[in-house]
């Protein structure tokens, strides 16, 4: 078949997309730029590594809801919900495991994270395929009701969530392993947000993997840009919808556990507060976008750690300033993907 | 038909529910004397006011806002931070009220500016955004704010509940607390009268357009990003203005009672259940839901204990008074699906 030829071809004949790096940029700025204010080199850099681990467990939550938003221009309300319910399942096979837990073996230390991690991810998954099937089915392309609708999903599991595991909130102790720092000359680097970073870079370089260089990845891309047309040539777009809805929730999931680790603790108001966060970022990046998701929360939670540094007081409005001023030099975020 | 602006009730159900609610409210400092039901029928007048404000808003523009709290709250705040440092004064509540309603136009104007004139889907996070930034600002501030304690003032000498003017009048003392009551209820009157004009003039006929069909409004020449700013700024002014008169009545103004969550959902309940688009809807709603809250929580707690006590498992924990929002998030999105047009919809097709 000439198929693959004629592709190359009109590919060619297509005038080149002109590559823009600058947004790539900013989180780097911001490092360099907050450097002369920071007293010491080692702080420096112990605030710099938390606020990278920080803003990969933010976009590893947020990365879910652009791409649903970016191919089904569905803006999930209640996605603060998995990140929520997330966490509350890793505490389901993490607490009765405390002893391998603390057990100073890393082996025994993953086998009590791994499941917990792959319940929670599953879990969240089927979840949202049941959330995407009865709730939000039935109003695509209804902006002001998903709007409505997904926001009493988000307070009805929230309320869930308080009559299952209680009102208190549940302390999720690290795994002995995780546990302590270690010193980059005289910098302390604690182990978890290094593992943190990792994982996130890991899903990111994944999704950048998936999208770029598989078959799913260019019918959700071709999605984004052009639903119809996906279903004209024959693709079921509903089944694409439905496995980047689960794909979605499980990193909700995911999400949920890191933060839940890194906060040492799970309470059901969580959902709530972290969507705030979530919303913030997937708006700097551009609704749609997962490189400017990413940078977005790179650079929300750099700028949150060196505030809350600098300025405690001020460290609670960095997100919207930040979001103000990335507005106002690209009104539609960082990296505007779709039309809509 | 002048008061109503030309846009009567239209169902003769309607109409006289409507009549019940608003003669019952009138005269409720004497059909039903006592504090708790005063308190009751106060709260009616003020989320009237407030969900009519929000209608303007969710059902004749079309966009979702999750800031309309934070209005509230700078109404508030702006009574309760002037009257708890100056005094029980009258120019203490007036500069209250001169420097909150100002305040939250501008901040309504601001956020607007910022996000209706890309898309109403990046108004809603950004609205809510911004909100619970302010909220915990809010919480923060406790030297101006009082914190999560909130701040408790004296209200002037007038309006007090030891202020007698007349002993007995249907068997009922006229006092302080009647006075306030009757101010609440004509401010709150008057505000929804207001509102009545407004969308059923022609800037109001532009933003049920709007609604409709965004592109076709703006290719007839209106401007839809002035216009939907300029309802934000209304909504918000007027949400501003009840949540004066709500701090006026309780003589307390904290985090749980102007900027909660909870209080954006029971506009958003209030809205969906009595009907989008129609200011009356806001009447039915809000009775309806303060009714509820008031007397159904309280049934709640004793259904709840009856199950405990009858061994029932996972029942009392669902019917725990602090799980209300639970029923109202179901009954939300129940009313979204299958009465999208609320009850004064139904009435309405109903009665044609």
């Amino acid at each position: 078949m000439s198929a693959q030829d004629n592709v190359s071809e009109v590919g060619a004949a297509l005038p080149k997309v002109r590559a823009d790096y600058l947004p790539l940029l900013l989180p780097l700025l911001l490092a360099v730029a907050a450097w002369p204010f920071i007293p010491s080199g080692s702080t420096w850099i112990t605030l710099t590594i938390a606020g990278l681990a920080m803003g990969m467990m933010i976009f590893v939550m947020a990365s879910g809801l652009t791409l649903v938003f970016g191919l089904m221009d569905v803006l999930n309300f209640g996605h603060g919900a998995f990140i929520a319910i997330g966490a509350y399942l890793a505490t389901l096979v993490l607490l009765p495991l405390a002893g391998w837990m603390q057990a100073d073996s890393v082996w025994l230390n993953l086998a009590a994270v791994v499941p917990a991690v792959l319940l929670a991810t599953g879990v969240t998954g089927l979840l949202g395929l049941a959330f995407e099937r009865i709730v939000i089915a039935p109003v695509y392309g209804q902006h002001l009701k998903q709007i409505l609708i997904t926001m009493g999903g988000m307070i009805v599991a929230e309320q869930l969530l308080y009559v299952f595991f209680g009102p208190q909130q549940i302390p999720l102790p690290l795994p002995a392993s995780l546990r302590g720092s270690f010193l980059i000359g005289e910098a302390a680097v604690e182990k978890y947000r290094v593992v943190a970073v990792l994982v996130g870079l890991a899903v990111f370089l994944a999704m950048l993997l998936i999208l770029n260089r598989t078959k799913i990845g260019l019918l959700i891309r071709a999605g984004v840009e052009n639903t119809e047309m996906v279903e004209a040539l024959g693709y079921r777009i509903t089944r694409l919808f439905v496995g980047v809805f689960m794909a979605g929730s499980a990193l909700a999931g995911l999400g949920g556990v890191m933060w839940g680790l890194y906060r040492e603790q799970v309470n059901a108001a969580m959902g709530g507060e972290l969507m705030v966060l979530v919303f913030i970022v997937v708006i700097i990046g551009g609704l749609g976008s997962v490189t400017g998701c990413f940078i977005g929360a790179l650079l929300v939670a750099l700028a949150t750690n060196y505030a809350g540094f600098l300025v405690p007081k001020l460290a609670l409005i960095t997100d919207i300033a930040l979001m103000v001023a990335v507005l106002l030099w690209r009104p539609r975020g960082l990296y505007p993907v779709t039309s809509r | 038909m002048m008061p109503l602006s030309g846009d009567p009730p239209r169902s003769r159900i309607l109409t006289v529910v409507l009549l019940v609610i608003v003669a019952a409210l009138a005269f409720a400092p004497f059909l039903f004397p006592g504090s708790k039901p005063l308190n009751v029928a106060a709260k009616i007048c003020i989320f009237i006011a407030l969900a009519a404000s929000y209608d303007l808003l969710l059902g004749y523009t079309g966009v979702v806002s999750f800031a309309h709290t934070m209005f509230y709250g700078i109404g508030s705040y702006g009574i309760a931070i002037a009257l708890h440092t100056m005094g029980a004064r009258w120019d203490a509540s007036g500069l209250g009220l001169v420097a909150a309603l100002p305040l939250a136009a501008l901040l309504a104007l601001v956020i607007g500016l910022f996000s209706l004139r890309v898309q109403t889907i990046f108004f809603a996070m950004i609205t809510l955004a911004v909100a619970s930034a302010f909220a915990v600002l809010a919480s923060q501030l406790s030297w101006l704010t009082g914190g999560e304690d909130g701040r408790s003032f004296r209200v002037p000498e007038l309006l007090r509940p030891g202020t007698t003017f007349i002993e007995n009048l249907f068997g009922v003392p006229v006092t302080g607390r009647t006075l306030t009551y009757y101010i609440v209820f004509v401010c709150c009157a008057a505000l929804f009268l207001a509102l009545l004009r407004i969308v059923n003039s022609p800037f109001g006929r532009v933003l049920q357009a709007i609604r409709e069909n965004p592109f076709r409004a703006e290719a007839l020449g209106y401007r839809t990003v002035i216009h939907r700013t300029l309802a934000n700024c209304i909504a918000a002014a007027v949400a501003a203005a009840v949540g004066a008169l709500n701090a006026l009545w309780l003589r307390y103004t904290g985090p749980d009672t102007a900027l909660s969550f909870a209080i954006m959902l029971d506009i958003l309940l209030i809205v969906v259940i009595g009907g989008m688009g129609t200011l009356y809807g806001a009447i039915i709603g809000g009775t309806l839901y303060v009714l509820a809250q008031n007397y159904l929580q309280a049934l709640m707690g004793t259904v709840s204990t009856a199950a405990g006590d009858a061994g029932i498992p996972l029942l009392p924990h669902l019917l725990h008074p602090d799980r209300w929002l639970l029923w109202l998030g179901l009954l939300f999105i129940a009313s979204v699906y299958f009465f999208p047009t609320g009850i004064v919809g139904k009435l309405r097709s109903g009665s044609q």
